[in-house]
């Protein structure tokens, strides 16, 4: 059997990755998926402990991670193209209306 | 125990219950009918509702759903604060609404659905509800934020609060799966008994570490609160009424709540909430000092009121670690100070909501000169917000500031007392430079031009409610505070072990 470590450590990586996605990424579609990377880190995680416990509490917990993740794409999606609708472009740069 | 809810349970999250179903109706609703005044007053009506279904909790102090939700004195007062809230909102936003042609009933719903959001946030005592109400509350408010979706700031006001509070999610959610790696359980009252030994791993640490930065973020502290300014200018003015007001009164109650509960997080948490609150502080205030917009302005003032705020959760963290006595009065002093900030804020920005004018053209500081003699109730009732922001005496913000100054002095943070009162006093520039021009400048000739702008009987009512508010709770504070000193305040970790055993 893999380690529970190993695991850990994917996961580690993987949301390390979307961290750095999501700061040095400038179309807001990859921005985007790189939330998502990090959300299914956190799942890859609760999943191993919940392995290496012997519980199915942090399972449930991937449910609901799941379930939100879903509802946050859709209201996400609607403002991507809002954006795009008003801006013709996905470049977060551009978006610079507001500030000091 | 069976797996379907029992009555008793569905009785203790009765104002979440009440809230989802009449923000459901309301888009059933719409459909059917064109009066706008008829669904304000079936939001109204559902706001009041949810409030008063705090009725069985009252009375029926504990826990619901196996533990998920906790009915103490503490959820109770949060769901009073977060309705009243809800319906301070709803009716300064009704003619609001109708300015700017924008569909209301989705409004209403979705200002009722992010209020059931925030309602379990601060009742949460499950790492996993409190998720939950976390993004009930948070998805929606991205959509309120984004709603006079014409508008190009509106829209990047959305976009920006989406990926960075979804981005926050992420650290929350990492933090918690940490955390339960680290104690085999999301419950915060079993942490600690689960946890025994094992308390000090680094598991454990480095999970608080990321609940703390992603809650970080939602309650707009530095260095997490870049996002603030921009989001509240944006956003519609009622929305940021709410957002400044609800979602952070929430979130906080969440962190106290974890306090409460979880021994580990009061050891490890003191350093980075010291840190926290003199770097909100100053960002806050720094900032505001700058501002020539009044949304922006205000939007800087609740960052630095978050760092007034966090000044008590360092004293909360050094009481609960330093003393047996625990930190019931830091506990009284955080929800004290975030009830008179929330009706003052929420009233201030009403103001604003209003006086903008069409499209909201007219927020400049500059806009708002003559406004004394033009409109004499209106700039009393501003200057008195403004006051109680600064926090003088006769306003519920005097005794807000006091009680946060006193916990800290009580927990020996003498050098994070002095900050406060040196931010106090920073503060006192930009407040009173906005009384000055309102009362000793000759209004500029545009706006001089435009008629007074009368306010509707319901924004009144709201600005009613939140100058008495201010004033009662400036002058007597006792009612609520002894509310919030009584002993057992929240279901602790300590009460559950004497239980258990």
């Amino acid at each position: 059997m893999v380690p529970t470590n190993y695991y850990l450590i994917l996961s580690a990586i993987i949301f390390g990755l979307g961290v750095v996605a999501f700061i040095f990424k400038r179309n807001v579609i990859t921005i985007f998926m790189s939330i998502e990377l990090m959300l299914n880190a956190v799942n890859l995680a609760f999943v191993a402990f919940s392995q290496a416990k012997h519980q199915s509490d942090g399972q449930v917990f991937v449910l609901f991670v799941i379930v939100v993740a879903a509802a946050e794409a859709a209201v996400g999606l609607g403002i991507i193209i809002l954006m795009q609708r008003v801006r013709h472009s996905l470049n977060v740069e551009r978006v610079d209306l507001l500030k000091l | 125990m069976s797996a379907f809810p029992n009555s008793a349970d569905l009785l203790h999250v009765l104002p979440e219950l009440i809230w989802c179903v009449f923000g459901a109706l309301l888009m059933l609703l719409q459909p059917l009918t064109q009066s706008r005044r008829f669904l304000t007053i079936v939001a109204v009506m559902g706001a009041i509702l949810g409030v008063c279904g705090n009725f069985y909790s009252v009375h029926n102090t504990g826990t619901a759903f196996s533990g998920l939700i906790a009915a103490d004195r503490f959820s109770i007062f949060f769901s009073h604060l977060i309705g009243l809230i809800a319906i301070m909102v709803i009716l300064g936003a009704n003619s609001y609404l109708e300015r700017e042609r924008l569909a209301d009933a989705e409004f209403y719903a979705l200002v009722l659905f992010a209020t059931a959001g925030m309602g379990v946030l601060a009742s949460a005592q499950e790492l996993l509800t409190a998720f939950i109400g976390l993004e009930m509350s948070s998805i929606s408010s991205y959509i309120l934020a984004g709603y006079r979706r014409d508008v190009l700031k509106s829209g990047e006001s959305s976009m920006k609060y989406f990926l960075l509070g979804s981005f926050a999610t992420a650290f929350f959610l990492y933090g918690i799966a940490l955390v339960y790696g680290a104690t085999g359980t999301t419950n915060l009252l079993r942490m600690d008994i689960t946890a025994g030994a094992e308390s000090t791993s680094i598991l454990l640490k480095l999970g608080l570490a990321l609940i703390l930065i992603g809650l970080g973020f939602k309650v707009a502290a530095a260095p997490f609160q870049i996002w603030t300014p921009d989001v509240y200018e944006g956003a519609p003015t009622p929305v940021t009424a709410l957002f400044s007001a609800g979602p952070k009164a929430a979130t906080f109650a969440l962190l106290l709540r974890i306090f409460a509960d979880v021994h580990a997080a009061t050891q490890f948490w003191f350093y980075a909430f010291w840190i926290l609150a003199a770097l909100t502080m100053f960002a806050g205030n720094l900032g505001a000092l700058l501002q020539t917009n009044v949304k922006r302005m205000l939007a800087y003032s609740s960052i630095a009121h978050a760092g007034y705020i966090l000044v008590a959760f360092a004293a909360v963290t050094k009481l609960s670690a330093d003393t047996n006595i625990g930190a019931g009065p830091a506990y009284a002093a955080v929800a004290f100070y975030l009830l008179s900030y929330a009706l003052v804020k929420v009233g201030a920005f009403t103001i604003v909501s209003q006086f903008g004018g069409a499209g909201e053209k007219h927020l400049s500081l500059d806009d708002y000169a003559g406004l004394g003699e033009r409109q004499p109730f209106v700039a009393a009732a501003l200057s008195l917000f403004l006051l109680s922001l600064l926090g003088l005496p006769i306003t519920a913000g005097f005794f807000g500031k006091f009680y946060v100054f006193k916990a800290a002095v009580d927990a020996h943070l003498i050098w994070l007392a002095v900050l406060l009162a040196a931010n106090s006093i920073i503060g006192a520039y930009y407040y009173i430079r906005l009384i000055v021009i309102m009362y000793m400048r000759d209004p500029i000739p545009e706006v001089a031009a435009t008629t007074p702008i009368r306010f509707p009987v319901v924004v009144n009512v709201v600005l009613a409610i939140a100058v008495i508010g201010t004033l009662w709770l400036g002058i007597l504070p006792n009612y609520a505070l002894n509310y919030l000193l009584k002993p057992g305040l929240i279901n602790d970790s300590q009460s559950q072990i004497t239980q258990m055993k």
